[in-house]
């Protein structure tokens, strides 16, 4: 056992500590860690975004051409970085309730500007390529007959695997569609499809949630890995 | 109250140190399991293989702290794969609490294997607005990063002197806790036809299944288990496959939970219903 001579070390392990005091009951030290964290969070983002884009992009294009034209007198500044900045400071009149509609004006701007940027890109990815994949892979139909014909001459698991997983796919696609379908009431033929629908639902459901404990889990052994090798250096 | 209404009204505390021994136990002494690889993480191991030592690889830091845990791990596999094989790496930032963990990660590495800041990896920091910035990759790395992250202009910068956009770039994978590695796939790849490949957190694997199957990502690194088969692909044991064994033995206990709790649901429900029967 090694225990950490690091300060920052420390510091770590025992707020680490004081969060997961919390799995006893709510207490002090945990409401302390999680207000840390919180601040020290705002804090850090708000440095980050302040030198990472206004200094450079805003502040700095004003202030060189701001000084060149008192000694000068010409300027050579970039003015277009002032609209931006205008309508992000915009945005800060929602903090006055009066004139908090002039903040509109840049969140209009904001999402007319985005939308544009990502309809196209988001129609090609997500929806067109998306439903070109249901139905190809490679240049071929996954509803393969040569493929099912590969397994019935050659029975084996590989064969059987390549030639069920697409029609399965289609499948569940068109089942899990119906089951979002609403204009028509679910029974009969098509409440039947929609169950199995729901089966392909819980399908999906359950494998998001075991990777979601997953998730969980190593998140736990990233911070036990650093309680017992960083801090009492149990491990090497 | 019988041992099932014991069971079903357990304190929760009891849960939690049994997983906390579950993972701790495994750490402090190694089981040594096996851990198998899979196609997706094979896809990504084998894409960097097939490229010419010299050709770039964009590494987009998509993630903070809160997600480290998980692709800290991929994200130093993945840099000694490409390192190991010469090609020079690129190193991207993209969510504000990112830049810290990429420093830090990439001058461990580089320095665990010799590899040289500005020649073999470079790393040019964090930028606002990732749909703007990928986009704008496709067209010159200078219009997002005139500078890198300790302000070297790109133009002075070895590495990059031949890179000017997504044409000079072998592949990018963006390892990333949000959905990110999705604004790669519409921008990098469709627009620009750029390979991309993602490494996610165990959460988010789920729903990039999909691009699998289109072939709008070339390969997929999911979560820890993900990996810890890179570090096994690349043959340099780390921090994934150190925690495999621990993630192995919660699963076991998770799912023995899951079992009991519903045996004992089943046999309360069953008694519930005949204390009502012979009520009547």
């Amino acid at each position: 056992m090694h225990l950490s001579t690091d300060i920052f070390i420390w510091i770590a392990a025992l707020l680490t500590l004081c969060i997961y005091s919390f799995l006893y009951k709510d207490n002090p030290f945990y409401k302390f860690a999680e207000h840390l964290l919180v601040g020290v969070s705002a804090g850090y983002l708000f440095v980050i975004y302040f030198w990472n884009n206004m200094w450079p992009n805003l502040l700095i294009p004003l202030r060189d051409g701001f000084g060149i034209l008192l000694t000068e007198g010409r300027f050579t500044g970039n003015l277009a970085a002032l609209v931006p900045g205008t309508l992000g400071l915009l945005l800060l009149t929602r903090l006055i309730p009066k004139i908090g509609w002039i903040s509109r004006w840049a969140f209009g701007f904001y999402f007319g500007a985005f939308q544009g940027i990502v309809i196209t890109g988001y129609m090609q990815a997500f929806i067109l390529a998306q439903v070109y994949g249901t139905f190809m892979k490679g240049g071929n139909p996954v509803f393969s007959l040569v493929l099912m014909g590969d397994f019935f001459t050659r029975p084996a698991w590989g064969p059987f695997v390549l030639a069920v997983s697409g029609p399965l796919m289609i499948a569940g696609v068109v089942c899990t569609l119906t089951y979002f379908f609403f204009s028509t009431e679910h029974r009969g033929f098509a409440g039947g499809v929609a169950k199995v629908g729901i089966v392909f639902l819980m399908i999906g459901f359950g494998a998001s949630f075991g990777y979601t404990v997953m998730a969980r889990v190593s998140l736990l052994i990233g911070r036990l890995q650093f309680l017992i090798r960083d801090w009492l250096g149990l491990i090497s | 109250m019988n041992i099932f209404e014991k069971f079903l009204y357990i304190d929760r505390r009891w849960i939690f140190i049994l997983v906390a021994l579950a993972v701790a136990v495994p750490l402090v002494f190694p089981l040594g399991l096996a851990v198998t690889t899979s196609p997706p993480v094979e896809n990504v191991y084998n894409e960097i293989e097939s490229l010419k030592p010299g050709t770039p690889v964009l590494i987009s830091v998509d993630y903070d702290p809160a997600t480290q845990p998980e692709l800290g791990p991929m994200t130093i596999a993945l840099l000694r794969h490409c390192i190991a094989r010469k090609l020079p790496v690129i190193v991207t930032v993209l969510v504000p609490g990112g830049p810290g963990l990429a420093v830090d990660i990439t001058s461990k590495v580089a320095e665990e294997m010799g590899a040289q800041r500005d020649v073999d990896y470079t790393l040019l920091g964090y930028k606002v607005g990732v749909s703007a910035v990928i986009l704008s990759l496709g067209q010159d790395f200078r219009i997002s990063y005139p500078r890198d992250y300790y302000n070297t202009p790109l133009d002075e910068i070895p590495l990059m002197k031949n890179v000017k956009n997504y044409n000079d770039v072998g592949l990018v994978v963006s390892i990333s806790g949000t959905v990110i590695p999705e604004y790669w796939v519409a921008y990098a790849h469709e627009r620009y036809g750029q390979k991309v490949a993602a490494g996610v957190t165990a959460v988010m694997a789920a729903d990039f299944y999909p691009y699998l199957q289109t072939g709008q990502l070339v390969g997929l690194v999911g979560g820890l288990k993900g990996a810890a088969e890179y570090e096994k692909l690349i043959d340099r044991p780390a921090d994934g496959l150190k925690g495999m064994d621990a993630q192995t033995i919660v699963h076991l206990l998770i799912v023995v939970f899951i079992i009991l709790g519903n045996v004992a649901y089943i046999f309360m429900r069953r008694a519930k219903k005949r204390s009502e029967a012979s009520a009547r």
